[in-house]
């Protein structure tokens, strides 16, 4: 995971050319298209999580889903502060109602739902139920949400501002864009692996707690 | 109400209706409540749930109705396991739990025609049911104006409203006076002549339901604690 | 379908016993909407072109009002074990409870919309498909927040969870609801816009069974 930072880092901050209309605003974007891949990426994990959770009943995928959030959420919001960032040299303002930071400041809104869904019941269980329930029910709605975002965009912003990540991209840019993306990638099975172990320890500590209780 | 024909919901014949519970174990919330649980029950007969506070009676009650999983063990209608068709479980199963279920706005009949009409009864029933519970004379005042015990009654009167081979009360002679006390016991013993099986938790001697059922000691069933080596692992 | 509906008209009973409570959804929404003008100023044309929007955000407000109520009173006074018990399943139950929700607060709010459209100066024509628009978008609101409320069951701090779980969702609603109206408005058709919406609702249905149903039972339990 390190190496790949360390290239995709290099690659991108130092080696890559500037673009030619951009500048060097452009090496936001090789943390900003990442950061917005894997927000999308992570709910995806979230919503499958909450799956397995709901179908089989097993402890560990509610677990697992309870951890992807949080993680989610910081790339989601990584992916709106870069975008702003680079919004400021590029439209002149830190925040335009583009149709892609639109979707996923609505993104952000579904993680921060859920992450208050699942801390809202005395039951951690329960919660981790409901919230895999409203991962569904969210992750059915993303793509209705991105359309009709898209739609909205249209109807009122008829010529379009130049959006972040064009499909054609040259190579020399798309080699560090995509080591990055697998850095992302590894940061967050990493993250998400410390993130589990720590609440399997903390549901261990809080078994033992009730025994030294039920002893009695 | 209490032919043995108003019974059926999906059942055929009386004698082989059963109820037969196998090592049965609940977890709530994470916590284990009971294991081991084991009984059976034929038509007609009644089980009385006893044990102390916090033994999980109304646990197992709730189990019973379908509301909680079973985390272990083996729950069987004439030898079909309940998790098959839960649907057809909702159908044969009537719960009384603590809280009486009345809306403050609507009247005892308006409340006991609404449950008939969702369960497809006739609306002859929920006369019957008035008049069991002597709730006639309160019939046509909102729910507000019940005191605890006819609340309570009312509720009774709602299991009778609906015919089913299962009833599951929790405690339910709490706020009884003795003249409702013997309509409940009344109540019960048409339920039991036609078939039907009663499974009840309660802390009071019933006379003519308690001295005539099955006695299952909740606190026999504490689950053991785990060692606690095995979780330091 | 009969049980359905004996649902369905027990929560009609009690929503009119208690009558007072649906005129405060539509007080309510028409405050919201009557405040944009003390904000913004009373420019004729300003809120000729907010007025669509103005209608859609005090409507989505307003229906969040009475929705965490909505199961939360089953569950506390023991009703919703007896009503999973019923013949009904609990998807139907669901349905019926968004049902009663969508007929005691959003059709109100629907009837009450042309007040709104006349302080904001809306040309006639335009009422047809405003009020279409809302009637097919408050239906999926309905479902949307049937669903929510089933989720938030005994969680602590439901009042401030739920609008949380739903606004979310509601965003499509919202853009294509205002759209039929700034297309009816600008002379342009609306008919794209009305069928999305109605797509929407469709698409609202089994999402609100399903999820609804699952919130239900893990609250029972």
């Amino acid at each position: 995971m390190t190496l790949c930072f360390l290239v995709g880092l290099a690659w991108a901050l130092v080696f890559s050319p500037a673009d030619y209309q951009q500048g060097d605003t452009v090496r936001i974007m090789y943390v900003h298209v990442p950061a917005a891949w894997m927000a999308l990426f992570v709910y995806l994990n979230l919503a499958l999580a909450g799956a397995s959770l709901l179908i089989w009943r097993h402890p560990l995928a509610g677990v697992a889903a309870e951890a992807c959030a949080p993680i989610g959420a910081c790339f989601t919001f990584l992916a709106l502060a870069t975008g702003s960032l680079w919004g400021k040299p590029m439209w002149g303002t830190w925040w335009v109602w583009d149709a892609r930071l639109t979707s996923v400041l609505i993104l952000f809104f579904l993680y921060l739902g859920y992450m208050a869904l699942t801390n809202a019941f005395e039951d951690q269980e329960r919660g981790r139920r409901a919230g895999a329930v409203l991962a569904l029910v969210g992750v059915i709605n993303l793509p209705i949400i991105k359309f009709s975002v898209d739609w909205w965009n249209t109807l009122h912003q008829p010529a379009s501002i130049s959006r972040i990540g064009t499909p054609a991209i040259h190579s020399s840019m798309l080699w560090p864009l995509l080591i990055m993306a697998l850095a992302f990638t590894f940061f967050f099975i990493v993250v998400l692996i410390q993130r589990m172990r720590g609440e399997l320890v903390a549901a261990r500590l809080r078994a033992l707690g009730r025994l030294s209780v039920e002893g009695r | 109400m209490g032919t043995p024909n108003d019974m059926a919901t999906g059942d055929e014949s009386l004698p082989a209706r059963q109820l037969e519970a196998r090592e049965l174990g609940c977890l709530r919330g994470g916590w284990p409540i009971f294991a081991g649980v084991t009984f059976a029950l034929s038509a007609g007969e009644a089980l009385v749930l006893v044990g102390t506070n916090g033994s999980g009676k109304s646990s197992l009650l709730r189990l019973l109705a379908g509301y909680l999983p079973v985390a272990a063990g083996e729950l069987l209608w004439r030898g079909v396991p309940l998790s098959k068709d839960p649907d057809l479980h909702r159908s044969r199963t009537r719960y009384l739990g603590h809280l009486d279920a009345i809306k403050a706005a609507l009247t005892p009949r308006e409340d006991l025609s609404f449950w008939a009409q969702l369960h497809a009864q006739p609306d002859r029933r929920v006369e019957a049911a008035l008049a069991a519970f002597s709730l006639q004379e309160l019939a046509d005042r909102p729910g507000r104006m019940l005191s605890a015990g006819q609340r309570r009654r009312l509720a009774l009167a709602r299991l009778t409203v609906s015919p089913a081979p299962l009833w599951l009360l929790d405690e339910p002679t709490v706020g009884l006076d003795t003249a409702s006390q013997k309509a409940l016991v009344a109540a019960i013993a048409r339920h039991r002549a036609a078939g039907g099986m009663l499974i009840m938790a309660t802390h009071q001697a019933l006379p003519g339901v308690t001295d005539a059922a099955q006695r299952l000691d909740m606190n026999r069933y504490r689950p053991l604690p785990p060692d606690p080596e095995a979780l330091l692992l | 379908m009969k049980s359905w509906l004996a649902l369905i008209g027990r929560d009609l009973r009690l929503a009119w016993r208690q009558r007072g409570d649906l005129f405060m959804a539509v007080s309510f929404f028409l405050l919201v909407a009557a405040l944009f003008p003390f904000a913004l100023g009373p420019e004729p044309n300003l809120l000729l072109r907010i007025g669509p929007g103005v209608v859609w955000v005090a409507a989505l407000l307003a229906l969040l009002l009475s929705l965490e109520r909505l199961f939360a009173l089953e569950q506390e006074d023991g009703s919703l074990d007896l009503l999973l018990l019923s013949p009904l399943p609990a998807e139907a139950i669901v349905l019926a409870k968004a049902a009663s929700h969508w007929l005691t607060t959003g059709l109100p709010l629907v009837l009450a919309a042309p007040i709104v459209a006349l302080i904001y100066n809306l040309p006639f024509d335009g009422y047809g498909v405003l009020l279409l628009s809302l009637l097919l978008g408050t239906a999926s609101l309905s479902l949307f927040g049937a669903t929510g409320a089933a989720l938030c069951l005994g969680a602590r701090r439901g009042g401030v969870l739920l609008p949380l779980l739903v606004l979310p969702l509601a965003v499509p609603v919202l853009i294509f609801g205002t759209a039929a109206v700034d297309a009816m408005l600008a002379g342009l058709a609306a008919r794209p816009h009305l069928l999305l919406l109605s797509a929407l609702l469709l698409l609202a249905l089994p999402i609100a069974a399903f999820a609804g149903a699952a919130g239900l039972r893990q609250a029972a339990e």
